[in-house]
């Protein structure tokens, strides 16, 4: 049976469509669930895709965090669930305390979006299990709040515990130890701030994409 | 003048109409105008509603062709894609308000034309964006440039809607006036296609989205439809425009997009319309007109930002983010139901009437109540507002020196002392702009900002499936359209072509957006029909329909006039889009190949060219001749060449580029930039040779030369080889002799180091 994969939609959400699409390319099933939804139904893993929920008023996912579909995720996130947040989704998780740290301006201060090469740090998450550490995956950012920022407590532990699973290769926004990619204690939670599902065939530039979609249900199914 | 009051009479001057239109309105009503029935007409037959100048010239073009669904007119032009898949696409100025506010006036230009697209019932898959401003050396361009950008990246981002290209100029002549214009294009499985027109009385008037602010009264009157003085200073009458630009919320209107998408799709609207320019009296009597019935308006129902604002501006807000739908009784329940889980606000102001009958004809009147069924603050004839504006036909007349420009021909200029540093000079990467677009989203873009065209998936949410493409390019020239308005016109559509060519696609239709000067000023109507004449030659040369357009006038300041600035945008489709084109680079090894018109070529002609403007400051002379015939033929053998490679097989040619603005030296520079490949190139014999502008060329590299040679050959298209792309220098005759680097280098560091070395 193929996996049931929850895209979560806020107003302002616009990657959604991309990221159902990408995932269907690998064999899910995916569903969307509206941000006043209260539960994640039987999915078996959950994306937070880019875009500007409630608009990025505020912050960058300041107000989504308060959607009662966050409550949902939380609890599926707390039983194990797979859950990765990507880009603006990224931003939404730090918001709502499923990730450490925090997304600010890049350094360049302006929107930026370019293709990047990242490398796999860490092959134990819900994303990049199984995927060789060193991999080279040609992926794009698509932000202006992409740089990753953490006090030095919480990078001690991300690096101790193997817990930066994505690297830029060549930096592009001034993120803490070039990180483009964390995950949780559980390793069952990830963040990126590249969009895998923009990668998701040569026609349009990459496919390296699927590579972490695809390892992504293998973990969530496992 | 007679039959006007005292107070009455600097009123609607002060509205913007004239002494002889107020008289127009007299005659029309058969009594004065009250002074809210005088504020819709000043808005609704301003210039940028009414297109009083132009009209009478666009009716010139040609707007029939297979597959056109709708033509200019309505809100979007739309042909027929195939597949079951219909494709709207429009293009607009936001040039005024962009002047006096950059990043509030190209944002809500970008909301604005997306609408016009949505409101066809197309989900708006791309955007673009052609630019003009003054150079980058002075300040106060650097605050247009980077607040215009801005303004597109921070609305079209968040609206989740991506911009895959456009057009950047850089001309002193834009100084004090620059061209922000936007096109939009949109996709439609063909049975959702509707119209903005409203039927069947006793049907509700619906205006979803934002409430109704003062922001925008008079835009479409004070601001864009007149010059500006051209003084700084803060107290001035340019400034004091500044509350009639619009300020937009992208958010708002990605909910509004997802809602009425949604309403289409339920079939819950019988009509819908966007309230852009002119606000409620332009939404509530295009409708009316369109569907030939009356409408009774209550202005109390229309939810307001603030307190105080009086019907006047009620009806002629230009607050944004907001739509008028037509619905039935039976069917407003879903539509709350859904505009309600969108968090959209969607409130009944009014209902559509029997049409009354004067003197035996039905005649659709635009009432406007104090409150439902409450007395009538405004009642005058629908169509008289949105159909029965004022034409003029100006007077026009070429400029006075116009022979004496010709002769004064750039090729008698001295050469360049070193044509390598003018080719530097003419380098710039347009990234530091793109960088900042979101140009991916929807996963349809193939070949993005930065190429000859956009070329796109034909393919989004809610559309049925399709192995088809579609390429989109903006094309615009002020330099060419200075010298010779009609033949640089004919250019651009020709340019257009070629664009779409090198991305495999064919030419199905054009929009245009018509940016020139004052039409008082009779040189100004000149340029224009001039252009217009071109514009339709080419376009039945090429069988391309125009299905829509826009005009934008008063595009002046102090008196002087911008350059005639049509721009075309170009709408193409490739039936099977599996590969990628082979893009502007060549490959190390590759034969590259001039393609152009059959026999030898003519002596090269530097007039109007980017050479003999921006190193020389030289705008005088003629164009260099364009055969609409041996264009077409070039054209076609190109958009063939690509086509079979992007289609799946095995294409001959690795690298595309047409030869355009800059001549074959900037064609040759930005394909070894893209490549990092050099190459040598001899028999281009001298600087006119290397910088001059002929249309109809292309430069391509292949592996396998003798069979475009052949191919060539039997399509009747001329093929010169240029040489064979290797090593790190682009060397050409004895004129050109530079590293890739070197010119890499240039082109990357032209635009930010004009803003001050920020990368």
């Amino acid at each position: 049976m193929a996996p049931r994969v929850g895209v979560v939609v806020f107003p302002g959400t616009n990657c959604e469509h991309d990221v159902a699409s990408a995932l269907a390319l690998v064999g899910a099933e995916p569903t969307l669930l509206w941000h006043r939804d209260r539960s994640v139904g039987d999915a078996d893993a959950v994306v937070v895709p880019g875009g500007f929920a409630h608009g990025d008023y505020l912050r960058a996912g300041a107000l989504a965090r308060f959607s009662p579909i966050m409550e949902a995720v939380s609890t599926f996130a707390a039983a194990g669930g797979s859950v990765v947040g990507i880009c603006n989704g990224f931003q939404v998780l730090t918001e709502a305390g499923l990730l450490p740290g925090a997304l600010q301006k890049n350094s360049t201060l302006r929107f930026m979006c370019a293709p990047v090469v990242v490398t796999v740090a860490s092959d134990r998450s819900a994303l990049t299990g199984g995927i060789p550490v060193g991999t080279e995956l040609t992926l794009p950012v698509n932000n202006f709040d992409g740089s990753y920022v953490c006090d030095a407590t919480v990078l001690d532990a991300l690096r101790a515990e193997d817990r930066i699973v994505l690297r830029y290769a060549d930096n592009p926004n001034g993120s803490i130890d070039d990180i483009a990619g964390i995950c949780n204690e559980g390793r069952n939670v990830v963040g990126l701030m590249p969009h895998p599902e923009r990668a998701s065939s040569e026609l349009i530039g990459s496919a390296d994409g699927l590579v972490l979609l695809r390892s992504l249900l293998s973990v969530a199914v496992a | 003048m007679a039959g006007a009051e005292g107070d009455v009479e600097p009123l609607h001057r002060a509205l913007g109409l004239t002494d002889e239109e107020f008289e127009e309105v007299n005659r029309v009503l058969g009594r004065q105008p009250n002074r809210l029935e005088l504020a819709l007409y000043s808005v609704m037959w301003s210039e940028h509603c009414s297109y009083k100048s132009s009209r009478v010239h666009l009716s010139r073009l040609p707007t029939e062709g297979d597959g056109v669904l709708v033509g200019p007119g309505e809100n979007a032009g739309v042909i027929d894609a195939g597949d079951g898949i219909a494709v709207a696409i429009r293009i607009e100025s936001h040039n005024h308000p962009s002047a006096i506010e950059p990043h509030q006036g190209a944002a809500t230009g970008v909301g604005g034309i997306l609408r016009d697209i949505f409101t066809m019932g197309a989900r708006p898959l791309a955007l673009m964006d052609p630019l003009f401003f003054g150079n980058l050396d002075e300040a106060r361009q650097r605050w247009l440039f980077e607040g215009v950008v801005s303004g597109i990246s921070s609305y079209g981002n968040a609206v989740g809607v991506p911009t895959v290209g456009g057009e950047l100029t850089f001309d002193a002549a834009y100084e004090e006036n620059p061209l922000v214009n936007v096109l939009c294009m949109g996709a439609l499985p063909v049975e959702r296609l509707v119209l903005g027109a409203a039927t069947g009385p006793g049907n509700l008037a619906v205006l979803l989205g934002s409430a109704t602010g003062r922001d925008g009264i008079g835009g479409v009157s004070i601001l864009a439809s007149a010059g500006f003085d051209g003084s700084q200073s803060s107290d001035t009458t340019d400034q004091s425009k500044r509350p009639s630009v619009q300020v937009g919320d992208p958010y708002e209107e990605k909910r509004l997009i997802e809602a009425c998408l949604e309403l289409l799709d339920a079939g819950l609207v019988v009509g819908i319309q966007d309230l852009g320019g002119a606000g409620l009296a332009c939404a509530t009597s295009e409708t009316a007109a369109r569907g030939r019935v009356g409408m009774d308006v209550d202005v109390s129902a229309v939810p307001r930002r603030e307190s105080g604002m009086e019907p006047w501006e009620v009806m002629t807000s230009e607050s944004q983010e907001r739509m008028l739908a037509i619905v039935t009784p039976g069917d407003w329940p879903s539509v709350a139901e859904v505009c309600g889980r969108w968090e959209v606000r969607a409130t009944v102001i009014g209902r559509v009437s029997e049409p009354d009958r004067e003197n035996g004809q039905p005649v659709g009147r635009l009432r406007i109540r104090e409150s439902e069924g409450g007395a009538i603050l405004a009642d005058v004839p629908a169509a008289s507002l949105a159909d029965d504006g004022p034409r003029y036909r100006r007077p026009l007349a070429p400029p006075a020196d116009l022979e004496s420009r010709r002769a004064d021909a750039p090729e008698r200029l001295a050469p360049p002392g070193d044509c390598g540093e003018d080719l530097l000079a003419l380098l710039a990467d347009p990234s530091w702009v793109y960088r900042q677009y979101d140009h991916q989203l929807f996963l349809n873009t193939v070949e993005g900002p930065g190429g000859d065209a956009a070329l796109l998936r034909l393919a989004g949410p809610g559309l049925p499936p399709s192995r088809r493409g579609v390429a989109l390019t903006t094309d615009g020239n002020p330099r060419w359209c200075a010298v010779d308005p009609r033949v640089g016109t004919a250019m651009l559509v020709a340019e257009a072509t070629a664009n779409l060519a090198c991305v495999g696609a064919t030419a199905v239709a054009i929009v245009n957006c018509c940016n020139f000067g004052n039409p008082e000023h009779p040189e100004v109507m000149w340029q224009l029909s001039e252009a217009i004449d071109g514009m339709s030659e080419a376009c039945r040369a090429f069988d391309l329909p125009v299905i829509g357009g826009n005009v934008s006038l008063y595009n002046e300041s102090g008196g002087a006039d911008i350059p005639p600035t049509p721009v075309i945008g170009g709408l193409g489709l490739v039936e099977l889009l599996a590969c990628r084109p082979p893009g502007v680079g060549w490959v190390d090894g590759a034969t590259v190949v001039l393609l152009h018109p059959e026999g030898p070529p003519p002596p090269p002609v530097l007039g109007g060219s980017r050479w003999a403007a921006e190193v020389r400051g030289h705008r005088s002379g003629s164009l260099p001749s364009l055969d609409l015939v041996a264009h077409r033929v070039v054209v076609a053998l190109v958009s063939d060449l690509v086509a079979e490679g992007v289609g799946g097989g095995s294409g001959l040619l690795s690298g595309v580029h047409d030869v355009s603005a800059g001549g074959l030296g900037v064609a040759l520079a930005e394909m070894a930039v893209a490549s990092g490949v050099g190459i040598r190139v001899e028999g281009v014999r001298d600087h006119a040779a290397l910088f001059a502008e002929p249309p109809s060329r292309f430069v391509v590299a292949t592996h396998r030369p003798d069979e475009v040679l052949d191919r060539a050959r039997a399509a009747g298209v001329g093929a010169t080889v240029l040489g064979i792309a290797t090593g790190d220098e682009l060397a050409i005759g004895a004129l050109v002799d530079l590293p890739v680097a070197r010119l890499r280098a240039d082109w990357s560091a032209a635009i930010p180091d004009a803003l001050g070395g920020r990368r």
